[in-house]
């Protein structure tokens, strides 16, 4: 039961995005489109288990002065792994993803989970928060560009939607349009808790 | 030559300004605009500090990764220079000048997880820039993030004393105001 926890808290209560507002820039800038969404999502999942799983297993022999550049190192390798594999693999989502699979190293997201959670728990415990987290990170950003796609250019995951096909609002593709559905998915999410709470 | 350094900077501010075109650097951009003041001394030591990261990560890039083809340590060591550079501009402005550290100083850490900066390095290399270019488009997209940073904390001033709905207090109208503001910046497309 308290490793589900483990696993599920990021998901909603504490999911990344929405509840502790990390990691916004990627956020924003890959949701154009679900498959990016996807792609971004595994990619910071795979980054987030590689790091957590490392820091957790190294946590007591690291001195506490210098554990964050410690923590930015083993980072960025993992960064750097999953940037040449992507590029490998899938050449097409690697250049529509350009320089934001670097700026993975510098997503919150993952320092903070690093710093907030592996440097004080056990590899396993470490291991399924990364996964939870990667999988809260991974529905938000699928929730945003859901919106974007549909409404941006009628298609989702690059299948064209009958009805939205007629007369797509470029905005939501480019970065006002971003902007505004983020705004206003947090507004949502507030608006429902503060409904259940009057309940 | 000298036409197409002035067309960088122009572009790097108004065109493809980082915070609003690019999405890049949103954390302080959200986190620090709520005071005209602090939005100040956010958006000099970003641009003082990307000017900095453009030229050191160029030279790295140009004189020591491609010659040994250790173009794989990119992010790696890219990253690391970052840090690096924003722990020793700290120490030399806490030690030469300590009025601007007063109010630079908290500022400061903050920076080395600025995705602005990062992104303005690897987006030099990607560019094909030269030295002079990368140090002018790093300068212009700094400006470009000051701008963005005090518009936006003047909006939020006012925001402060309107009536919102209480869902849209705070973060989300932030993020409204931003979109608004990013379709504004469009209007600068045509000008280079």
């Amino acid at each position: 039961m308290n490793k589900l926890t483990e696993l599920t808290k990021g998901i909603w209560k504490e999911n990344p995005i929405f509840v502790i507002s990390l990691g916004i820039c990627p956020t924003l800038a890959v949701t154009s489109s679900m498959t990016n969404a996807l792609g971004m999502g595994i990619a910071a999942t795979f980054v987030l288990m590689g790091s957590n799983l490392f820091i957790s297993l190294i946590r007591n022999l690291v001195p506490g002065k210098i554990r964050i550049p410690v923590y930015i190192m083993i980072i960025a390798t993992f960064v750097t792994i999953i940037d040449k594999m992507i590029a490998a693999f899938s050449p097409a989502l690697s250049s529509s993803l350009g320089i934001f699979i670097p700026l993975i190293v510098v997503n919150c997201i993952i320092l903070g989970r690093a710093e907030a959670y592996a440097s004080k728990n056990g590899p396993v415990d470490s291991l399924l928060d990364a996964i939870g987290m990667g999988i809260g990170f991974t529905i938000a950003l699928s929730c945003l560009a859901f919106f974007r796609e549909l409404l941006g250019e009628g298609k989702l995951y690059g299948f064209p939607i009958p009805f939205f096909k007629a007369d797509p609002a470029l905005i939501m593709i480019m970065a006002p349009g971003g902007f505004v559905v983020f705004g206003l998915l947090i507004a949502l999410k507030r608006f429902m808790e503060a409904k259940g709470a009057t309940k | 030559m000298s036409a197409s350094i002035i067309s960088i900077f122009i572009v790097a501010i108004f065109i493809e300004n980082f915070v609003l075109n690019q999405i890049l650097g949103l954390c302080p951009f959200i986190g620090v605009s709520n005071k005209i003041d602090s939005a100040v001394g956010m958006g000099l030591a970003v641009t003082f500090v990307m000017v900095m990261a453009g030229v050191a990560t160029w030279s790295i890039q140009a004189f020591l990764l491609v010659p040994l083809k250790l173009e794989y340590l990119q992010t790696i060591s890219f990253i690391l220079v970052i840090a690096s550079l924003v722990q020793f501009v700290e120490m030399v402005i806490r030690k030469t000048a300590p009025a601007l550290y007063q109010s630079l100083g908290v500022f400061l850490p903050l920076i080395t997880t600025n995705c602005a900066v990062l992104g303005v390095a690897l987006l030099n290399i990607k560019k094909n820039y030269g030295l002079v270019e990368s140090a002018v488009n790093s300068f212009g997209g700094g400006l470009g993030f000051f701008f963005a940073l005090i518009i936006m904390a003047g909006i939020r001033e006012r925001l402060d004393v309107s009536e919102i709905p209480e869902a849209m207090r705070g973060a989300p109208i932030a993020f409204v105001t931003a979109g608004l503001l990013a379709t504004a910046f469009m209007g600068f497309s045509g000008l280079v």
